[in-house]
């Protein structure tokens, strides 16, 4: 693979074919330092077990296991608290473990920082850009922190900035751009030293709906050329949409793992039936919905009930005489599972 | 497993933890904001020296006064005091705000540590700059010293040395002070409280001896004073070789232990 990252991806389905299969994926990371122990079999990118993270008292990620295969992307998905920056602030090696197991890359954290992170790019929750700089200079900066050389830097900088579109603000100071193009400059930076492994926390929170678009195409072009992504968000149609599997945390625990596809069959039904009352009407509704579905969920303006089939929960519903002011007959999704075993919304 | 690596050979880690790349960050950074210290570099040493040196020494140099001086003008006097407590005040003015507005403002040293730099890397970067830029400044005053005819040993140019050494005396423990600031209100506090009063009564514009026997260990204590000898002996070739080492000794004892407590506060404010 000799085409430099990233906006070098050809439009021309060849070569994302020739990236999209896996066994180029698994190659293009030979000589990171997972590529190292590939001898030793199929290895985790990210491996965690009883990974604990504790502030004094007070326990942020309680014993949580997982594994992150090269090449794949995996989602945290979690109430605000739950632990997800927590988690991925110990995977990105600026967070000490308190207890239990970690290994990034195959190597450990605590003893190879400098060298995992090397390898990795970090998209945190709060930007770190530099304000005093421009949009290009926060760049090359962050290229020479990586040891590329100047002209380096400065090639790859172009690169980046074409690659989320903010090429016309190169020379601009950063503190007047807006949340979006901020988030990604961010994004760019993080994509300086070629990262084997990116870690995303809330990448697209605060984008417009078209900045959030560019940046899922540009993230699925990553993972086509076997970037492994590790995200977390607040968004299921951005889960769905990027993660082959995903964790659901809960109080500083996983509580749910699988596909985006596994987990809706295993928490939801196939369908939902959303009713919604006027003020006042739901609290005084009891008996008459008890029966109509497999498991309702009430929540402050309407009421969810999960079936296979919503349009005859619906004529059961009328036929008890009950007249909601909107009735929403729609597909499961992500945020039903969330609600069910988090008893949140996703979005607070 | 066999291709060639992607980028690999070039994504080394940084030698020294990157501190020769947070310098150049520093020196990226001072590239925009240049102009406006040029003021403080350059003109006020000549401002400075031309209202104390001449115009006060010639208000106070007559023969008892000269006799407490050493037999030297006020102009020579103070003019290497004046160069080593700079030292102090441009450490102290890169070393409170730049350093806090790392980790809460801007937090680009949360950034810097996500890449390969290291908490020392930054703090070796940190304190090159300081130097750099200390050793700037300090030669300027000399080069201004010098054309007023204040110096007076050749062994005077060594007093940009001392200079620097009084500021990194200051820069290393206010750069781990900074570190653990969640706002800048105490930084008032060390340049009203701190900064200031050893400017004042550190020797720079008096001897020390002046001051009331209490006190006059204070002044032992702290580095502006032996900076200011050390800068003073130099300049008046009056220095001896002891006294010299002594200064030495207490000026790197304040930069290890700085140092070693930015450290410290480095590594608990990015490594939670
Ligand atoms: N440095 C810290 N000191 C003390 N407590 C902390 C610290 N960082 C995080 N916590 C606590 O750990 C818990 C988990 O925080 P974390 O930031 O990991 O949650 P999160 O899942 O990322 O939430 P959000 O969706 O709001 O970003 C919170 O209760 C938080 O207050
Ligand atoms: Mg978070």
């Amino acid at each position: 693979m000799t085409t430099p990252l990233p906006n070098a991806v050809p439009a021309d389905s060849s070569d994302v074919g020739r990236d999209a299969t896996s066994g180029t994926a698994a190659t293009e990371r030979a000589g990171t330092p997972a590529a190292e122990h590939a001898s030793e079999g199929p290895e985790s990118l990210i491996r965690a077990r009883g990974l604990t993270k504790r502030f004094g008292a007070f326990t942020a990620v309680d014993a949580i296991d997982f594994d992150v295969a090269p090449g794949e992307s995996f989602g945290f998905l979690g109430p605000n608290g739950a632990g997800k920056t927590s988690t991925m602030r110990m995977i990105g090696c600026v967070s000490p473990i308190t207890a239990g197991e970690l290994s990034v890359l195959g190597l450990n954290p605590a003893s190879d920082g400098a060298r995992i992170k090397a390898h990795i790019g970090v998209v945190p929750q709060q930007d770190t850009l530099d304000m005093e700089l421009t949009v290009r200079e926060n760049l090359i900066i962050y290229g020479r922190y990586f040891d590329l050389s100047r002209r380096e830097a400065g090639r790859k900088a172009d690169e980046l900035l074409e690659f989320v579109q903010l090429s016309d603000r190169a020379r601009d100071q950063v503190e007047p751009l807006s949340g979006g193009m901020k988030r990604r400059l961010t994004i760019a930076r993080s994509l300086v030293n070629e990262p084997d492994l990116l870690l995303l926390d809330e990448p697209t929170t605060g984008l417009d709906p078209q900045a959030r678009h560019l940046l899922w195409d540009r993230l699925y072009r990553l993972k086509q050329r076997g970037v492994t992504l590790v995200l977390t968000t607040h968004y299921m149609d951005e889960a769905e949409q990027l993660c082959d599997r995903l964790v659901i945390m809960d109080k500083a625990r996983i509580v749910a793992e699988g596909s985006p596809h596994e987990l809706i069959e295993r928490y939801s039904s196939r369908e939902v039936l959303e009713l919604r009352f006027p003020v006042g009407i739901l609290e005084t509704l009891h008996a008459e919905l008890d029966g109509l579905a497999d498991r309702i969920e009430r929540l402050p303006d309407r009421v969810l009930l999960y079936t296979d089939d919503g349009e005859a929960a619906a004529a059961a519903a009328h036929s008890r005489g009950l007249r909601p002011e909107t009735v929403l007959v729609r597909r499961s999704s992500l945020e039903d599972v969330f609600l069910r075993l988090t008893g949140r919304t996703l979005i607070e | 497993m066999t291709a060639p690596a992607r980028a690999a050979p070039r994504l080394r880690r940084p030698l020294a933890g990157g501190g020769r790349q947070v310098f150049e960050y520093k020196a990226l950074v001072y590239r925009r904001v240049w102009r406006g210290s040029v003021f403080s570099t350059f003109l006020s040493p000549v401002l400075f020296l031309a209202a104390m040196g001449v115009g006060l020494g010639s208000f106070v140099d007559h023969g008892s006064a000269i006799a407490s001086l050493g037999g030297v003008s006020y102009a020579a006097f103070l003019a290497p005091g004046l160069l080593a407590a700079q030292g102090m005040q441009t450490a102290a003015s890169e070393s409170t705000w730049a350093i806090m507005g790392g980790f809460v403002w801007d937090r680009t040293f949360h950034g810097m540590y996500a890449t390969p730099v290291t908490v020392a890397g930054i703090i070796a970067g940190h304190l090159a700059w300081v130097t750099a830029r200390l050793t700037l400044v300090a030669t300027a005053f000399f080069v201004v010293m010098l054309a007023f005819g204040f110096v007076v040993s050749p062994f005077g140019v060594l007093g940009i040395g001392a200079s620097v050494l009084t500021g990194l005396a200051f820069a290393a423990p206010i750069t781990a002070f900074a570190a653990g600031q969640k706002n800048d209100q105490a930084f008032n506090v060390i340049f009203r409280f701190f900064i200031t009063p050893l400017f004042l009564f550190s020797g720079t514009f008096f001897p020390i001896e002046q001051l009331p026997l209490i006190i006059r260990p204070i002044a032992w204590l702290t580095p502006t004073w032996h900076g200011v000898a050390l800068a003073r002996g130099l300049s008046l070739g009056s220095l001896d070789p002891i006294g010299a080492l002594v200064h030495l000794a207490v000026l790197a004892a304040y930069i290890v232990a700085g140092t070693a407590w930015a450290l410290i506060a480095f590594r608990r404010a990015l490594s939670k």
